[in-house]
Formats: structure tokens, C-alpha cells, sequence
């Protein structure tokens, strides 16, 4: 590895409990990997990340963690009031073998958990997986809160994967047009994009509220969006409480969103309201306008596996052809699933879970594209081979505003295909000499 | 001063072995430094007359980490030093992690300077090498002589094999060596010749072979080393014995561990086929 296109598994974790009303996220390890994860979202989502940590010192990791968590513990529920308290771990205290559990136990036992307040918490080291791994053991952990019901309230549980804020609330808007009754969690929109007012609240208004996330085991089906992301929690709550779970691609571009809305119309009983078809046509006459500039256009992508595999499906959907894939993140599936989508193209593909941004960056030079989609890191490469990039997934640490719009959905994949078409076009108009430089593309 | 570090399968009598030798060394007028490293910290109880002591590690939890030589370092038998690691409850923690804080604030502190007037310092090391931590003692500039206390049952001699791995691969890029075998009796048959060649296949010696002896035990009982419980004794000698040929020792070598095959072939040539 030498160029990672993966980080810690505890900012995934970090990340999905913000998506809890009222939750304050605690970094079980030395306080310098809390601080790392915390500005890794403030850079990307622009808001202040609180968490706290249990400053592990020396003396910590010889005689385990668990004082400086229980003394954590009374703290922040002294100090912050959160309602809930999620826990992830670190490699440190993940090496010291700390037994996160137990030691919850130990916080009930001596009532420092005050009534009505939740603690839990999950195994993040980050020798395993990437922040994906983080992220789905923590969206994991709130679902082994659910208990079985025999009393089904019609609810679906919807599980959005490692989305933007942004997206979040999309999926909200579509669910609700369709008239699904849906729990979705986590939920970060209101929290990580929440409006300026003044006054500062350290946790914002949005999130799920941890009851309908103790409540999920009376849902009657869940709804996993992307398999590394969400698809365990949704098995949890299948073989623990019963509650059957579809696990769908992420909602990025035409027909992964088609799927998407089918399952909720199919679940509500309802047809599909003018509203969102409306939407889907406005997607499918921008393909066909854009389409003379996509086709044939070879791309490179990095990023996370849920994405990366609705990206390739909508480019290959426009006629592009992403020739090279790269993941840091583990997972066999992730190629088979990849070559798949890509089978019919007739250009040769490369893809790689568990690789790196310089594997990424040979294969372009081997293989020159037209466009490279990725994160931040990727722009030394975009600058490197001076190709047209588009600034996609986790994290985007110098642009602004992507927090604020989806591109899940069909409007989301609007968007995604104006970026494109832009980055593409800016690009001719900069290359193309005086006599062929046209006022109308 | 030489570094010392006593090596061995759990419960095969280091900490019984190694108290009673410093004990030797005491009265041969040398002035020795026993550091347990064992999280129950029990290394020193024998040369303290079972006092309890506060380990470096307690220290460290009580005092954070203004911590001095004399709260953890306690006088005991003959002019020795008795000093203890200790660390976390058993199923807690980073009991490995505690071996290498201790030895570190060891260093810190000056324990093992010059002016000390050390000529000893001995590391009595839980049971296997199980991790980073507990090899510290034979990281290199630690303990550059190392002995391994053995007996002639098989899962002792294994023990010792994989100890070697372990000194081998420090050895390789330190100053560590392997000083010698300690056979500490638990009367196997041919146990003497067969620990002799098991310590030949090594490529070291075995250095003593220790009778058993139930004096040992009532010395224990006693809470003293066996030279401070009765110096008249036979088994007082044994110790004195092995205290000697520790001092004079000049055979230190790089081991060769062997294989899982030719250690059970040597049971099978010393111990198996001769009662069959």
C-alpha cells in the first residue's frame, strides 16, 4: 500500500452515530485518533464533530481502558447530556483486548448511566477493513439495539449507507412521496448540514431517535442500501428480530434508483407518484442530450465499494467506459460484482478492492481516460496526467457545498451528470484552438 | 554488570530457581538486581521474606509519573535489590505492554547506572515468550545473558526450544545470547544426559542440574531462599553450586532451535525407548 484509498475504520463509526438524535460519539482509545477522525469530518462536512475520547495514557494501555471509560461516561452525561453515548473502539484498546461490553455492564451496574440514557457502542480497529468496516460496524451495533416484536407497526426500515446528509434527506423526500411509512437509520441530515442560526447547539436537531432504533425489531421489512455499508445490520435485524431485509445498491443513477423505488412502491402497496416520474423522465432526457459527449469516454474511479458500484452501472448505463476501478477497501465480491456491470463493454476493465491510489495512478498512465471521479486524494493524480476530474465520495476536503446536494435519486443523478458533462466540456473549451472554439457545444 | 534474563516453561521453578541463585551471588559478595516480570509478581517474595511490595506499575498507577527509585525498589536478602513489574488484573489490559513501561521507568530512573554498583541484574520472565512484551528483557541492550530452566519432561524442553526461536531472532541483529540450560530436576528418567544433549543440539550447555529436593519446598514455606533458611544444607550447595558456574560462565551463544521432529526423536532415545 502506498497511496491509501481507505482511513480508519473509527470514522465510519464516528460518522454513522452522529446520525443518532442527541448522540454523542466516544473515541474508546488515546486521544490522538480522536482528534484525527474529528477533523476529517469537519473538513469534509464543514460542521463541528464533537466526540469525545477516553485519553488512554500509558498507564491505560497496561491496565485496560475500562476506568477511563466509566470515568468518561459520568462525565459526559455530567458535562454534554447527551441521550446517547456510542462507543467505538481503536487499535490500541482493540489490541489491549478492552471488552466493551463488560464494561458497559459495569457502567449500568454502578449507575453512572442515568435513567433513560442509552450507551453502546462497537469494534472498530483499524487493522481490519477501512471506514467502510467502521461505519457498517456501528450502523450494526444500533441495530443489535432492536429488540424482537411480535407487534408489527408497518414500518420499513431503511438503512442509507455512508451518504451524504444531503442524500439522506432525498431518500426521506422520495420514501415520503410514495407514502412508505419508513424508520431510517443513521440519518445525518439536520445534524452534519444543519442551518447557521446563531447558537451553537452541540447536537443539532436531526438524527434518529434512539427509540426507533431500539424499535427497529417491529418494522416489517428492512431496506439496506449498499452491502458493505448496511447489508449486516440488516441481517441482524433479520435473524435477531425477524424483520426480512432486501439489501439494494445504493440509489446513484438510473436504474440502481429504478430498483430503489420499485422496492418502496412494492413495500407502500402504492404506484409510483407522477411527481417521481416526472424526476425520472427529466434523468432519462438528459442522458440522451448529454449522450453524444459520454459515449466511448473512458474513466477512472475511486472510492468506496457501495458507490463504486452504482457509479460503474449508471457510466456504463451512459455509454462511458470506467476502465479502471480501485476500492481500498476489502471485499472479493466487490470484483465479481464489478466485472459483472462492466461484461458487456468492450474495452478492457481493471478493478481492485483492498488497492491503492498508486495502483489506480499506473494503470492511467498504462491506460490513459477521459475522466477520473474520486475524492480529494485523487486530484494529484488529475493533476498529475492533467485530466478533467469530478470530486465524488468521502472525504472532499477542498470544495464546498456537496453536503447540501444529493446525488442519490434521480435529481441526484442530474447533478452527477452535469458535473461530468461540465468537467469534459471545460476541458475542450481550454484545449481547443482558436479556429474550432465554438460559442455553441 | 551483567544482564541476566531466566527464561522457562510456567511453573518449572524460575522464580524459585532464580532467588535462590541470587542468593548464591549475594553471598558471594556480589550485588545483584532482581527485576520480576510477571504481572502476579511474585519474583522477589523469597529475598523479601514474603513482602508485599509495591510493584512499578502500582507506583505508577498511584503516583502518574513522578515516580522515584525508592518506591519501587526494596532491599532484600544479602544486599540484592528486589524490584517488581507487576501489571494489570489477570483478563484486563496489556500485561506486555506493562513489562516494557516497567523496564523503560527502570532505565529512566537509573536503576542500572554505573553508580549503583551493579553487578547483576537479573529479569525473571513469566513463563513463554507470548509476545513483543515480554520479550523486552532480551531486546537488544537489555539481557545479554540468558538462561533457560528446563527439565526433562517433554513440554519443559519444548518450551525452552521455542525460547530459543525468540533469543535466536534477537540475537541476529543484538547482543543477546544464550548462556546455558538449568535443568531443575523433576526426576525423568536419563533426565541429566538427555537435557545434556538436548543442550548440545542447542548449541549451548547445560550449565547446572539441580536435584530435586523437598528443602526447597520448606525453605518456601518459610518465605526465604534456601542459603537464608538453613546454609547447611545439601541443597544450599546445589544453589551455591549453580551461583559459581554462572559466575565463571563464558559460554554464550547464538542457540539453533530444533526442529518439532528431532526434539520428540530425542525423547524417544532418552527417555521412551530405554523403558520399553
Amino acid at each position: 500500500m502506498i497511496n491509501p484509498a481507505k482511513t480508519c475504520q473509527p470514522i465510519g463509526a464516528m460518522y454513522a452515530a452522529l446520525g443518532i438524535k442527541g448522540c454523542l460519539p466516544h473515541s474508546h482509545g488515546a486521544q490522538g485518533c480522536c482528534a484525527y477522525h474529528r477533523s476529517t469530518l469537519t473538513r469534509h462536512y464543514k460542521e463541528p464533530i464533537s466526540a469525545s475520547s477516553s485519553s488512554f495514557t500509558e498507564g491505560a494501555s497496561v491496565f485496560g481502558g475500562q476506568a477511563n471509560l466509566l470515568q468518561a461516561i459520568n462525565n459526559i452525561f455530567s458535562v454534554y447530556e447527551p441521550d446517547v453515548i456510542a462507543v467505538h473502539t481503536t487499535c490500541l484498546s482493540e489490541t489491549i483486548g478492552d471488552d466493551l461490553p463488560q464494561i458497559f455492564n459495569k457502567a449500568i451496574k454502578d449507575q453512572i448511566v442515568p435513567e433513560g440514557k442509552t450507551v453502546f457502542g462497537a469494534s472498530t480497529p483499524s487493522y481490519i477493513g477501512s471506514h467502510v468496516t467502521g461505519f457498517s460496524n456501528m450502523v450494526k451495533a444500533m441495530a443489535a439495539l432492536a429488540q424482537p416484536s411480535d407487534n408489527k407497526n408497518g414500518t420499513i426500515n431503511i438503512i442509507p449507507g455512508w451518504v451524504e446528509p444531503s442524500d439522506m434527506e432525498e431518500l426521506k423526500r422520495l420514501a415520503a412521496l410514495i407514502g412508505a411509512k419508513i424508520m431510517m437509520f443513521p440519518d445525518t441530515s439536520g445534524v452534519l448540514d444543519a442551518p447557521l442560526t446563531g447558537t451553537y447547539s452541540m447536537f443539532p436537531g436531526g438524527g434518529t431517535p434512539i427509540d426507533k432504533i431500539k424499535d427497529a425489531g417491529s418494522a416489517s421489512g428492512t431496506l439496506a442500501l449498499g452491502e458493505w455499508c448496511s447489508a449486516d445490520a440488516a441481517r441482524l435485524l433479520d435473524t435477531k428480530c425477524k424483520v426480512p431485509c432486501s439489501i439494494l445498491d445504493m440509489p446513484f443513477g438510473l436504474q440502481a434508483t429504478d430498483r430503489f423505488i420499485d422496492a418502496l412502491r412494492t413495500i407502500a402497496g402504492s404506484s409510483v407518484p407522477d411527481e417521481i416520474s416526472i424526476e425520472r423522465g427529466k434523468l432519462v432526457d438528459m442522458m440522451s442530450d448529454m449522450h453524444q459527449y459520454f459515449y466511448g469516454k473512458k474513466v477512472a474511479i475511486a472510492g468506496d465499494p457501495d458507490q463504486l458500484i452504482a457509479m460503474t452501472e449508471f457510466l456504463v448505463s451512459i455509454d462511458m467506459c470506467p476502465v479502471h476501478i480501485v476500492t481500498g477497501t476489502p471485499g472479493k465480491k466487490f470484483e465479481k460484482r464489478i466485472r459483472e456491470l462492466t461484461g458487456e463493454m468492450d474495452c478492457e476493465v481493471n478493478v481492485k478492492a483492498k488497492g491503492d491510489l498508486f495502483l489506480l495512478h499506473q494503470w492511467i498512465k498504462n491506460e490513459p481516460v477521459d475522466l477520473l471521479i474520486g475524492n480529494t486524494y485523487c486530484k494529484y493524480i488529475a493533476r498529475d496526467e492533467d485530466l478533467p476530474f469530478v470530486r465524488w465520495g468521502f472525504p472532499i476536503l477542498d470544495r464546498q457545498g456537496h453536503q447540501h446536494f444529493p446525488t442519490v435519486g434521480y435529481t441526484g443523478g442530474l447533478r452527477l451528470l452535469e458535473k461530468i458533462l461540465s468537467v469534459l466540456l471545460d476541458r475542450k473549451d481550454r484545449d481547443d484552438p482558436e479556429e474550432v472554439f465554438e460559442l455553441v457545444l | 554488570m551483567r544482564k541476566v534474563a531466566i527464561y522457562g516453561k510456567g511453573g518449572i521453578g524460575k522464580s524459585t530457581t532464580t532467588q535462590n541463585t541470587v542468593a548464591g551471588l549475594a553471598e558471594m559478595g556480589r550485588k545483584v538486581m532482581v527485576v520480576g516480570c510477571d504481572p502476579k509478581a511474585d519474583s522477589t517474595r523469597l529475598l523479601l521474606g514474603g513482602l508485599a511490595q509495591k510493584t512499578v506499575l502500582d507506583a505508577l498507577r498511584e503516583e502518574g509519573e513522578d515516580v522515584e527509585l525508592d518506591d519501587i525498589r526494596k532491599a532484600a536478602y544479602g544486599g540484592t535489590w528486589a524490584v517488581e513489574s507487576g501489571g494489570p488484573e489477570p483478563g484486563v489490559g496489556c500485561a506486555g505492554r506493562g513489562i516494557i513501561t516497567s523496564i523503560n521507568m527502570l532505565e529512566s530512573l537509573g536503576a542500572y547506572e554505573e553508580c549503583e554498583g551493579l553487578d547483576y541484574a537479573f529479569y525473571d520472565v513469566l513463563g513463554d515468550v507470548v509476545c513483543g512484551g515480554f520479550a523486552m528483557p532480551i531486546r537488544d541492550g537489555k539481557a545479554e545473558e540468558i538462561y533457560i530452566v528446563c527439565s526433562g519432561e517433554m513440554m519443559a524442553m519444548y518450551a525452552a526450544n521455542n525460547i530459543c526461536k525468540g533469543v535466536m531472532k534477537f540475537a541476529q541483529s543484538g547482543s543477546v545470547r544464550l548462556a546455558g540450560l538449568i535443568c531443575n530436576s523433576r526426576n525423568v528418567d536419563n533426565e541429566e544426559q538427555m537435557i545434556e544433549e538436548f543442550a548440545k543440539k542447542l548449541g549451548t550447555h547445560m550449565i547446572y542440574f539441580i536435584p530435586r529436593h523437598n528443602d526447597v519446598q520448606r525453605a518456601e514455606i518459610n518465605r526465604k531462599t534456601v542459603i537464608e533458611w538453613d546454609p547447611t544444607v545439601s541443597q544450599a550447595d546445589e544453589y551455591r553450586g549453580l551461583a559459581r558456574a554462572i559466575d565463571s560462565n563464558k559460554n554464550l551463544v547464538i542457540p539453533t532451535p530444533l526442529e518439532i521432529d528431532e526434539l520428540e526423536q530425542l525423547l524417544l532415545d532418552f527417555g521412551l525407548l530405554q523403558q520399553a
